[in-house]
């Protein structure tokens, strides 16, 4: 009698139609389901109108001729060759321009971020106004900026400005003298292979030496230092013995239309190299300056303390420390850079996308060129991030 | 315990109202597609490329039979693309294209089995009711191409492509003003036709395979007989392109002339560095600041873009012809009648050049006793009748632009400053290339 209401037999187990857990389950199955439909009908549909069109959904048309040539090649490319090839050009050219355009923009993003929070009053307004400047405007207008109003603006290409013979300045780009290989290269590069390995072998010692001895210090220099000297050494040895230098430099001459010889810097990579370093360094800075002030005050002091100079105090202290906070924003920055590459086709460079465009109209291969491209992109981002990744967690704090 | 869970609980409930009020807005979309396969649910993707390419007012008029179905389906479907990352909404739009031209080659199945789309021309006379419904025609033209389409200071289109616009507007709706124009780059143009963002593509379009094939076009006749020219300044002593070895070429990309430009010069065994833009504005930007030493398009465009260079006289166009360029007006594949309305304006052009019909006289043809012009001009026969128009639609396309020659002479003619000779583009009976079949 008194046990009713809460008797065993009264006790039911719940339905599981009211058992939350199991809904939580069911329900985000359902959504999986919803969200797997409606992609598998616009994938259907997209096949299914494909297929009535005749047009193929195959890759084959990558090895047709492209037909088309490419203003900048780092391999050799013609327009004989396949759409394959044209594409992986575009590649190369993307991540030509990724590379050096994170290295940069970190190395001048680094130097206006520290410049911002200077006691110095004009080096701090300078690096403000940069950052107010360049994060404010539009991408597109900077590279449209530097590549119309600045670079097309430089002398032509029979007026080029600069040293006669080593670097020289036109609209047409820069051209700088080089160092080609010679036919005596062949025997230098086995100098070159013991240059490596006596620089590792340096390296090596000098971190073992370091750590026996308990004490900081640099290892690198002593293993660059040795490498060069090595390098230097199997030249002159090489050049004495054959009487033929491994390494000529080569002079760019003005024949013909443009310059002949040495290496030139395309005014579009030219254009989108500053236009994408200029513009992500100005993010960087702000990083940066926000990574420096996010370090707790007490760390400057007690650098003091010890009577670290202002520079140590920031080498030594303050930014090992900034730089765990600033990794993962900066990692944003350089994929930002890496995909903002794309608007190279604005100012004529024949990045990836620029290509595929191409390649796009040219073949009709729509879907599968933009799909190409979307992984192309989405490869060399995961890439980033997971190098950053790595990156990150080594210089994490461990804690114990 | 159980009360600290209470908020959470509720909140599960809340989530689950809401996600199945979603799913019961879409589960009968989506099972309804699944059990009918490939034809329903063709309508859903094409209401959504519709709605992207502004064209999904459609959908009401051509549906049929799958009407009550596609309208909640292709609702649904739009709420999804917008919820789904633009790269998905890519692949729609672009997949699209291909669905429209696919619809036409199974057109007897689909009109069949009554399932309409939105955006492929299902059947013979889509393209015209569309067109009639939304009250204007959507022409894709050349953003700026001195003497065939450019803006002028009143705001408004004109040129030699502008007025073939005018002409079909003219023939579909009587006036000649029911006709809006859509700036396209090169490259944008054959997307645009594919979505069926524009109905009629007049916009100095080289007529190849690939485009009446891959690209799912279909091409009128052509109306300017083109072939590809190169600019060089004067100041390199240039005669012939063997000159041009290691020479900087300005080009635009996602033209023919890219390709031509390759062919040429590896055909001729000339080194040559392109430079590629993807607008017209940017690639002669690039040549006009001597970023290249040569600049490549159509000798139409040539003429017309020296003419907007710093110092005309600098530069020159070479005596050479790199290509063919045959320029069409050009529509989506699959509506045969619309196809044939686009040229038959055309051909209608040439043949009142051919009578001497002009824009001043044509009210004077109305007595005419010549079966030829009697039939043309919708006084006897009933050829307009035969394309869906009214039978003296050539009429309306003449006061209102005038015939071929008169469009020639207002745009490219020797009273312009482009000054381009008629060549080619003469009646065949002046030696020209110009050949209309007969109205009859």
């Amino acid at each position: 009698m008194a046990s009713r209401g809460f008797s065993a037999e009264n006790h039911q187990p719940v339905p599981f139609y009211r058992n939350v857990k199991i809904l939580a389950v069911l329900l985000q199955i359902a959504f999986v389901l919803i969200v797997a439909l409606v992609f598998w009908t616009l994938y259907s549909n997209m096949v299914a109108g494909l297929r009535r069109a005749n047009i193929p959904l195959g890759f084959g048309f990558l090895n047709l001729t492209a037909g088309f040539a490419i203003s900048e090649t780092s391999i050799p490319y013609g327009p004989q060759n396949t759409y394959a090839r044209a594409f992986i050009v575009g590649v190369i050219n993307t991540l030509r321009i990724a590379v050096l355009g994170i290295i940069l923009a970190t190395m001048l993003g680094v130097l206006v971020g520290i410049g911002r929070l200077s006691s110095n009053w004009l080096l701090r307004t300078i690096a403000g106004t940069y950052v107010a400047i360049f994060r404010n405007t539009p991408l597109l207008v900077q590279l449209l900026f530097w590549y119309v109003a600045v670079i097309l603006k430089l002398p032509r290409v029979r007026d080029a400005v600069g040293i006669e013979g080593v670097i020289l300045a036109s609209n047409r780009g820069l051209v700088v003298a080089w160092p080609r290989a010679t036919e005596t290269y062949g025997a230098w590069v086995h100098w070159l292979v013991a240059a490596v390995v006596a620089g590792v072998a340096v390296f090596v010692a000098r971190r073992l030496q370091l750590a026996r001895r308990d004490r900081p210090g640099a290892a690198l220099p002593y293993a660059l230092l040795a490498a060069l000297l090595l390098m230097l050494i199997g030249g002159v040895v090489v050049a004495m013995t054959t009487g033929n230098s491994p390494l000529r430099i080569d002079q760019p001459t003005l024949g013909g239309f443009s310059f002949r010889g040495g290496a030139t810097l395309t005014p579009e990579f030219f254009a989108l190299l500053l236009g994408l370093v200029v513009y992500t360094a100005a993010f960087i800075a702000e990083i940066v300056r926000g990574s420096i002030q996010a370090v707790s005050k007490g760390q400057r002091e007690a650098a003091q303390a010890l009577g670290l100079s202002p520079l140590q105090t920031l080498r030594l202290v303050i930014f090992p420390q900034a730089l765990r906070i600033m990794i993962p924003p900066m990692t944003n920055q350089y994929l930002n850079l890496t995909k903002n590459s794309s608007l190279g086709i604005a100012v004529g460079f024949a990045d990836l996308f620029s290509v595929s465009y191409t390649i796009l109209n040219q073949s009709g291969a729509t879907v599968q060129v933009i799909l190409l491209v979307m992984v192309s992109y989405l490869s060399v981002s995961l890439l980033t991030s997971f190098l950053m990744n790595i990156y990150n967690s080594r210089m994490r704090l461990v804690e114990r | 315990m159980k009360l600290k869970q209470t908020p959470l609980v509720a909140g599960m409930l809340v989530l689950t109202l809401m996600l199945s009020a979603c799913a019961g807005n879409a589960a009968p979309t989506t099972t309804e597609t699944s059990a009918a396969g490939e034809t329903a649910a063709a309508p859903s993707t094409e209401v959504i490329a519709g709605g992207l390419g502004g064209a999904s007012t459609a959908a009401s008029g051509a549906a049929t039979g799958a009407s009550p179905a596609s309208s909640p389906a292709g609702g649904a479907a739009q709420t999804s693309a917008a919820a789904t990352t633009s790269a998905a909404a890519t692949t729609a739009a672009s997949a699209s294209p291909a669905g429209a031209g696919g619809a036409a080659q199974t057109s007897p199945a689909a009109a069949a089995s009554g399932s309409a789309a939105a955006i492929a021309p299902a059947d013979a006379g889509e393209f015209l009711r569309t067109i009639r419904d939304r009250g204007t025609l959507i022409c894709g033209v050349n953003p700026g191409l001195a003497g065939f389409s450019s803006v002028e200071a009143s705001g408004g289109y004109v040129g030699f492509d502008v007025d073939f616009c005018r002409a079909v507007a003219a023939a579909v709706f009587g006036d000649p003003s029911k006709v809006e124009f859509r700036p396209l780059e090169a490259a944008a143009r054959f997307p645009a036709l594919q979505t069926r963002e524009i109905d009629v593509l007049i916009r100095n379009t080289t007529w190849t395979l690939t485009r009446d094939t891959a690209n799912g076009g279909d091409f009128g006749p052509v109306n300017f007989y083109d072939g590809q020219g190169m600019m060089v300044r004067q100041e390199e002593n240039i005669s012939r392109l063997e000159d041009m070895g290691g020479a900087q070429i300005c080009v635009q990309s996602g033209t023919t002339t890219e390709l031509n430009l390759a062919d040429v010069f590896r055909a001729l065994n000339v080194e040559f560095t392109p430079v590629v833009f993807d607008t017209n504005d940017a690639t002669l930007a690039a040549y006009a600041e001597g970023r290249c030493d040569g600049y490549t398009t159509d000798r139409s465009g040539l003429a017309a873009q020296r003419l907007g260079l710093p110092n005309p006289d600098e530069h020159v166009i070479l005596d050479v012809t790199m290509s063919k360029e045959p320029l069409a007006p050009m529509v989506l594949q699959g509506d045969p009648q619309w196809r044939d309305i686009v040229s038959w304006v055309v051909y209608g052009l040439i043949t009142a050049e051919e009578q001497e019909i002009t824009q001043a006289n044509v009210d004077t043809f109305q007595n005419s006793e010549d079966p030829t012009i009697r039939r043309m001009l919708g006084i006897e026969g009933e050829l307009g009748a035969g394309l869906g128009l009214d039978n003296d639609f050539m009429v309306d396309v003449l006061k209102a632009v005038g015939n071929y020659g008169e469009i020639y002479n207002r745009h490219l003619g020797p009273e312009t400053p482009l000054d381009i000779p008629r060549g080619q583009n003469a009646l065949y009976t002046d030696g020209g290339l110009l050949y209309a079949p007969p109205f009859r």
